[in-house]
């Protein structure tokens, strides 16, 4: 128990001395684990929509392989990634390996199927509940694609946080093919199986410790915002 | 008024994400070039050798010098991709093995330290202040004590195998009784023969700044064949036109120089010398 108390301690002091060390650390893994959302929600929510409203053979195949996806084990996820951006793969001329760039990629793999999985859900059972309507009112199928997402704009912000919440979580694949280089892409996930094979518990358990604070603080944010503009609409 | 309410916020939220963006290439890009990537192993990052290392140079060279620390075995594959300018690793027949292959240019004595065999204190097999490792490991397999590999075809993890093959135990069939191979870095497997209470094998400067060592202590040191080398290697831009030679070969040269070679020996951990330069 002493370890956890510990461990708290630490945390705390490290927050309030605000070392520059653990600033950058935490801005490198807030942009990393943003981005690839943001790249996945422009992949993803577009995407999990088609997929709910147009019909096409082998769409339930489709929609079996998003969801398996959604399982992508990380570590195969930063392989892959690490293979085609490897010198010796076919993207190795752009040098996009062990930098933040590539950390962005892998992450982009492993959220993609979340966000678009969990949109397609959202739109087929609105899809159900509208068609008729939206069909009586002679709305073109790209029209009531936007219609639907922008009505089930909340469930799909849930979606993007599940996405975020990978993201930030994950570790097998921005260590592979972002390198854990200190001042380049080490971010607190690495940084917590770095301090752990020093075998400096306390601190690794302080940092998990302000991982989760801040993704407290990001769905807090999210969830803020949601009542801004639920309050606006009526 | 409600919706436009929400296209500001969403606006604004998209305008958040280009800046971050900006800010996330930024770094990398204004570094673009001045900077080389070393592939090196998981003992010189954990024993803290590079933090004290590389300011040293980064001041002098203006060099950023960026390491990916993982197992002698991954660094050398990484480094066969060309993913690395230098490859700095403790493993002497495949890093010979690298060079005569064509991925490296020249290889380069740096510096040494050693392996120890550590384990709990009530010492099970009793090796404590044994001298012949092989004997020492011959006893563990005899009294079937729990051992820790990290099985990960690392440096060290090549070396340990190495010693079992001069004794008549056969580890590896006993994968999975007291055989344990964690298949993991040299701290993470450290914190698990302490939980386990298993012996293990490790370099000395992992052990001396590891902060989780429970009741272990070493028990087995000083035998020759436990010696340790670390080389260096800039990977051949024949084969990689893009590796950076000047700037790898400048790092290299600075590692083996009177000034590197000070620098490497006044590393100190809890007073303790971690590496011994011995460049030629």
């Amino acid at each position: 128990m002493d370890n956890f108390g510990a461990a708290f301690e630490t945390a705390f002091a490290l927050i309030l001395q605000l070392d520059s060390e653990l600033v950058e650390i935490v801005a490198l893994s807030l942009q990393v684990s943003l981005l690839a959302v943001a790249c996945s929600a422009l992949i993803g929510l577009p995407a999990g929509a088609v997929l709910a409203v147009v019909r096409f053979p082998g769409r339930q195949g489709v929609i079996v392989l998003l969801n398996a996806l959604m399982g992508l084990p990380p570590v195969v996820a930063g392989l892959v990634i690490y293979l085609l951006l490897s010198r010796a793969g076919p993207l190795g001329e752009y040098g996009l390996l062990f930098t933040p760039t590539a950390m962005v990629i892998a992450q982009t793999v492993l959220v993609t199927p979340i966000v678009a999985a969990l949109t397609r859900q959202t739109i087929e059972d609105l899809h159900s509940e509208y068609d008729e309507q939206l069909r009586s009112l002679g709305v073109r199928r790209t029209q009531s694609i936007w219609t639907l997402l922008w009505d089930g704009r909340y469930s799909l912000f849930t979606g993007l946080l599940a996405g975020f919440g990978r993201a930030i979580a994950e570790v097998g694949a921005v260590i592979i093919v972002g390198g854990n280089i200190n001042h380049v892409t080490r971010v607190m996930t690495t940084t917590i199986a770095l301090e752990t094979s020093k075998g400096n518990l306390e601190l690794a358990l302080a940092l998990g410790i302000i991982l989760i604070s801040l993704a407290i603080l990001v769905n807090a944010a999210v969830m803020s915002l949601r009542g801004v503009t639920a309050r606006a609409n009526w | 008024m409600a919706s436009r309410l929400f296209r500001r916020l969403t606006f604004i939220a998209a305008l958040a994400f280009a800046a971050l963006g900006a800010i996330a290439a930024g770094p990398a890009q204004a570094q673009d070039g001045n900077f080389i990537i070393v592939q090196s192993t998981t003992s010189t990052e954990a024993s803290g050798l590079f933090e004290h290392l590389l300011p040293k140079f980064e001041n002098m060279t203006d060099i950023d010098v960026r390491v990916v620390a993982v197992g002698t075995g991954q660094a050398i594959r990484n480094a066969r991709n060309g993913d690395g300018d230098v490859l700095f690793v403790h493993h002497t027949p495949s890093e010979f093995q690298f060079v005569a292959e064509g991925f490296g240019v020249r290889r380069f004595d740096v510096m040494y330290n050693d392996f120890i065999i550590v384990g709990p204190k009530d010492d099970p097999a009793s090796i404590s202040g044994m001298e012949d490792v092989t004997a020492a490991l011959t006893r563990i397999g005899e009294s079937e004590a729990a051992f820790a590999s990290r099985g990960d075809d690392s440096g060290t993890n090549k070396k340990e195998l190495g010693l079992w093959a001069k004794t008549d135990v056969n580890p590896r069939a006993a994968s999975g009784s007291w055989y344990r191979e964690t298949g993991a870095g040299m701290g993470a497997t450290l914190n698990t023969a302490v939980s386990m209470g298993a012996y293990t094998m490790s370099d000395r400067a992992t052990w001396l700044n590891f902060q989780n060592k429970g009741d272990f202590e070493i028990l087995v040191e000083g035998d020759r064949r436990l010696f340790n080398q670390y080389g260096v290697i800039l990977v051949n831009p024949e084969k990689y036109p893009h590796v950076k030679k000047q700037k790898g070969q400048a790092f290299i040269d600075w590692l083996v120089s009177a000034a590197g070679q000070a620098a490497i020996a006044d590393y100190r951990i809890k007073g303790q010398q971690a590496f011994f330069p011995n460049a030629r």
